[in-house]
């Protein structure tokens, strides 16, 4: 049988209601933990009641398929109000015992309650690992089973052409750089103890030990950033720029194909920013709509052009909309001057006016490709689709330099190597031979390999022959 | 004319480490056993460095011995001076290394070979192994004598087609000027077997009488002896010890290899075999280091009844006439006389990923090969293969059980699963760093982990098999009883522990406790532990490493545990790959090649990912 208990997502995310799926031997204990029914739930502190004892083993003393109302709780804070479906092993889907949650929060609740299973022992499920124990346990036969893992190469296929490789790409690189990192201080102590009579480490103790404590601290940055990486890291931020009634809003609300922003013919009313997701061929913008840029004596008006500076500076790609049917003016070029440098491209708009301004007198100012396009006829709407498509494949668009783990295997996989680090760190601070420092940092390296799919068979003794001269 | 000779069970082909080792397992295994050399006094040669051990290799040996293998017996009986490396280290990585005197350690192996039982030596070339439907029946030597057996055990070292070459000078000869084997390579090749070219080399050899001492520092022994061998004593190995010396190359040095470089045959593309890059050449060491200002250079005795010295850390294959320019501006070596010169030498060695774990051929039953002909250097790493080769050959004959050590139990197992799992592109050397689990794989333990499986296999007698019980009994008790020994805040405990510049006890502690601290250990608190038993210099050690690094050892053994899990899913030889659906494209090609005896093993190979792994578990699990 298996000695792990898993626990996935079984539902999209993203819908009304998020299933989390838990299975394996610790299912009802796990599960048990965090979950109390209604009446050990203080409904007007909106607390759990301290004064009652709780039985752990709730689950087990429950009758199979049997669906439980209750909460999902953390100490004393309640999480999320759930329905809980309860199967024994072997009437289940894997034949192991299986909970699956019903939570009616959004995809922050979700995943709050799985890091809450996670912390009680219960391991992130692989992808494939429901239906890989369904199968190994004798629940489906081999064509089901071979379907499934159909579907997860084939994800990761789909992964390789779309916006995904990019996002895990900047991830990808951050980790390398500190697993490159480990392993030098690495190779260092082992060709130390490969050919001791050639090289020591007397001068690098604690060089080694500054080193691991700062990719120590890169890593916990990676795991507080955690939080916001999920939305902010799918999806590069673009910013629709432009003065007063150049058509931003109508570009916004063209791109999301609904009436969203507030759209009227009297320049500036889009007062603060807005932002919403789009999906373009599988890339995903975070499209940011700003109050039009202008000297302005209205206040809320000026909060809003403040941040739409701040969201150019952040900006990832900028659609810079101008009004083709009026010559550029002052407004133009104080934004032209806040553009130079990034990464975009100049949309002129209003192509079924009259047209006042040619693409040589913006190009002579700002070295952007132009899009003739209208809001009315959709005309150049296809081009831009393309044009953003291809400048994110070709790498022209990078991402903000901050990067952000997404998967939450990814995240586990960190926590383990800073837990790995810190023990390599106590136990230099301890005054242990080197030895028994590096075996902890090789399982960080190891771990951290997990996230970008790097091994590391050989990587360290190539490292001590590329870095150290060893031998007779 | 051919002629058929008398039938062996097993055949080994050379007598160099690997050989003698492959040789004596199977006839004390009570299996008509043939070994052939090219020449018998080469039997037990160390054609390069005059010593045995080091760094990862003294583990080697130290489990070559408790298996029941000779190499550790023969150098303590022939050393000159020996060192236990890295004692300010952990005890994982604690690595003994001795000076052997060559010519001695030839002749007592050569001794024991011609004095055991079941075992005849035989000097002559073979040309062929003869194989029939896929299994050897005999072996073919150049004389086209036959010689029939069930199994034939290649340890060819870096005799096939050997080539010795410096500056523009080639020879096609063995080491030493030895007549080479140019027979058996064709041979493999006819067989279906991918054989390569790898290149190692070694330094020029000086007589003492025209070294200048007084310029370089003096390298002793360790006054305390530590034997190789698990059955001696140290006291039964005290003996005069030599030293050996440390210089430096310079400046000067580098300036005559690099204004030469152009005639070096590495780089005129004369050499085409692949080096090691643990013992680089210095030329290679001038090119690929440019910034380090100079290299060590360790003057080594050859041994007591010669005035060779070894220049370790200078092998070379630079013309002659460079060669003596170059070792005369090292401080010491201005007026040396040269004896040998360096050289490198070329020669044929097989793809170890045609091995399995027996080190048999998948595809050849009963042909065997170990040692530098699988691509290793060193004659630890030989030494190692030619044991398990040797044991192996005789199982299968006997229809015994094969005897395959994992990562996790040796570092034998390190190396063959390294040789046959991830292959290698150059001399493959062992080192600590290769190990994941060294922490249980200690030279110091190397009985405790292997003696059980020498005994099983019929190696080890009943003796040697119940001191060892004994020994881990003693142990046992003993860490118990110091896990339960209570220490109070007695003035004698707090006045040792002061000595030590050990923080006070505030509280009760047990002994194991304090032994944990990194400044004491169990021989320090002795004075306070008045019920200790009087106990073995190794089980005191055994007992002290158990309890100090105790929280280390056991995080290793539960990456041992998960390690195990895949390792014991066996594939069966039979799988056919094409059915497997959803590997990858690359893991397949692999996989066929490969052939993995377990997922383990599958699980190491470059090129498999873990999604494979899961589909190939799926597969498994069904069929």
């Amino acid at each position: 049988m298996h000695d792990n208990t898993i626990a996935g997502i079984a539902s999209g995310m993203g819908g009304g209601i998020g299933i989390i799926r838990i299975s394996g031997d610790k299912a009802l204990e796990a599960v048990g933990k965090i979950f109390r029914t209604k009446s050990f739930i203080d409904k007007k502190l909106g607390k759990v009641k301290k004064d009652v004892k709780w039985d752990y083993n709730y689950f087990n003393n429950r009758e199979t398929h049997t669906i439980n109302y209750g909460f999902i709780t953390d100490g004393d804070s309640i999480i999320d109000e759930v329905i809980v479906l309860l199967m024994k092993a072997p009437n289940s889907y894997t034949k192991e015992d299986v909970i699956e949650i019903d939570a009616h929060g959004g995809p922050f609740v979700v995943r709050n309650i799985l890091e809450l299973l996670f912390k009680n022992g219960v391991k992130p499920a692989g992808p494939g690992e429901f239906t890989k124990r369904a199968f190994l346990n004798g629940r489906i036969d081999l064509s089901q089973a071979e379907a499934v893992m159909k579907i997860i190469s084939s994800k990761s296929s789909f992964a390789l052409s779309s916006a995904v490789k990019q996002l895990e790409g900047s991830v990808s690189t951050y980790i390398s750089e500190i697993r490159q990192e480990i392993l030098r201080n690495t190779s260092q102590i082992e060709a130390a103890l490969d050919d001791p009579e050639h090289y020591d480490l007397d001068e690098y103790r604690d060089g080694i030990l500054k080193d691991m404590e700062e990719e120590i601290n890169k890593l916990q940055g990676l795991l507080e950033r955690f939080n916001d990486g999920r939305m902010k890291s799918e999806g590069i931020n673009t910013v629709i720029a432009g003065k007063p009634n150049a058509g931003k809003s109508s570009l916004m609300n063209l791109l999301l194909d609904e009436e969203r922003a507030i759209v009227t013919n009297i320049a500036g009313t889009t007062r603060d920013i807005i932002e919403e997701t789009v999906y373009l061929d599988n890339i995903v913008l975070n499209l940011a709509d700003t109050a039009g840029i202008h000297e302005t004596n209205d206040i809320v008006e000026n909060v809003g052009v403040g941040k739409a500076i701040d969201y150019l500076g952040n900006a990832d790609f900028v659609i810079y909309v101008v009004d083709s049917s009026v010559p550029l003016d002052e407004a133009d070029f104080q934004i032209i001057e806040l553009l130079k440098g990034k990464t975009g491209v100049v949309l002129m708009n209003k192509s079924d006016l009259e047209i006042k301004l040619t693409e040589e007198e913006i190009k002579s100012r700002l070295d952007w490709d132009c899009i003739v396009f209208s809001n009315e006829t959709k005309q150049g709407l296809n081009k831009l689709s393309e044009y953003i498509k291809n400048s994110f494949l070709n790498g022209d668009i990078t991402f903000n330099d901050q990067v952000y783990l997404t998967d939450i295997r990814h995240k586990e996989a960190v926590e383990d190597a800073v837990s790995s680090l810190k023990q390599a760190v106590a136990t230099m601070k301890a005054g242990l031979p080197e030895d028994f420092v590096t075996i902890d940092m090789m399982d960080a390296y190891i771990k951290l390999g997990l996230i970008n799919g790097e091994t590391a068979s050989e990587d360290l003794v190539n490292k001590i022959f590329k870095e150290f001269c060893m031998g007779k | 004319m051919s002629y058929t000779y008398e039938p062996y069970d097993v055949v080994v082909i050379g007598a160099g480490h690997a050989g003698c080792e492959a040789a004596l397992a199977a006839a004390r295994l009570g299996l008509k056993t043939l070994v052939f050399t090219v020449s018998i006094d080469s039997i037990a040669m160390m054609p390069c460095n005059p010593n045995v051990g080091g760094s990862s290799k003294g583990h080697l040996v130290r489990e070559v011995d408790a298996l029941g293998g000779e190499m550790g017996k023969n150098i303590d009986k022939t050393f000159i001076q020996t060192k236990m490396l890295n004692m300010s280290k952990g005890p994982a990585v604690h690595s003994l290394r001795a000076q052997a005197d060559k010519k001695d350690y030839s002749r007592a192996m050569r001794n024991v070979l011609e004095n055991t039982d079941n075992l005849v030596i035989k000097q002559g070339e073979v040309s062929e192994v003869i194989v029939q439907d896929g299994k050897v029946t005999g072996v073919r030597t150049v004389s086209d004598a036959v010689y029939p057996c069930k199994a034939a055990i290649m340890c060819t070292g870096t005799y096939l087609k050997a080539r010795c070459i410096y500056g523009d000078v080639s020879q096609h000869t063995g080491p030493n000027g030895l007549a080479a084997a140019n027979h058996l390579t064709e041979c493999l090749i006819k067989l279906g077997i991918d054989v390569r070219r790898f290149k190692t080399g070694t330094p020029a050899r000086i007589d003492k009488r025209t070294i200048d001492f007084s310029k370089m520092s003096e390298q002793k022994g360790d006054n305390n002896i530590v034997p190789f061998s698990f059955t001696n004593t140290p006291e039964e190995l005290e003996r005069e010890q030599v030293s050996c010396w440390l210089t430096y190359t310079n400046s000067e040095t580098h300036k005559i290899i690099m204004d030469n470089i152009d005639r070096s045959p590495l780089y005129s593309g004369n050499i085409k075999g692949t080096g090691p890059r643990y013992c680089p050449s210095i030329e290679d060491k001038v090119v690929r280091f440019a910034d380090k200002e100079r290299h060590q250079v360790f003057i080594e005795p050859e041994g007591n009844y010669t005035n060779e010295m070894y220049v370790g850390g200078m092998s070379s294959s630079l013309p002659e006439d460079v060669q003596y320019r170059m070792y005369h501006s090292v401080p010491g070596l201005e007026n040396a006389t040269i004896v040998r010169n360096a050289y490198a030498i070329e020669y044929d060695c097989i793809n170890p990923v045609q091995l399995k774990a027996t080190l048999e051929f998948k595809k050849i039953s009963g042909f065997y090969s170990a040692g530098q002909s699988n691509g290793s250097s060193g004659y630890e790493e030989a030494a190692a293969q030619g044991i398990i080769a040797g044991i192996n050959a005789a199982m299968k004959i006997l229809g015994r059980e094969e005897v395959i050590l994992d990562r996790s139990q040796a570092y034998i197992g390190v190396l063959i699963d390294d040789l046959i799992t991830k292959g290698t592109n150059e001399p493959y050397r062992m080192m600590t760093s290769r190990a994941e689990y060294r922490l249980l794989l200690r030279q110091d333990n190397a009985d405790l982990r292997l003696t059980k499986i020498g005994y099983d296999a019929g190696l080890i007698d009943n003796e040697r098999y119940n001191r060892l019980i004994e020994k881990e009994r003693l142990i046992e008790q003993e860490t118990g009883r110091i896990k339960n020994l209570n220490i109070g805040l007695k003035d004698d405990v707090q006045k040792i522990l002061e000595e030590n510049g050990s923080t006070l006890l505030q509280s009760g502690v047990t002994m194991a406790e304090l032994i944990k601290r990194p400044e004491l250990s169990y021989e320090k608190l002795e004075a306070v532990d008045k019920d200790r038993p009087e106990l073995p210099d190794d089980v005191k050690e055994q007992v002290n490493i158990a309890v100090k690094y105790e929280g280390y050892i056991e995080r290793q053994l539960r990456q041992v545990e998960q390690f195990k899990k895949l390792e014991n899913k066996k594939i069966p030889e039979n799988i056919n790959y094409d059915e497997v659906y959803s590997l990858r494209l690359e893991a397949l090609q692999k996989l066929k090649e490969f052939r993995p005896a377990s997922v383990g093993q599958a699980s190491r190979i470059s090129g498999v990912s873990p999604a494979d792994i899961s589909v190939l578990l799926v597969y498994l699990e069904k069929n």
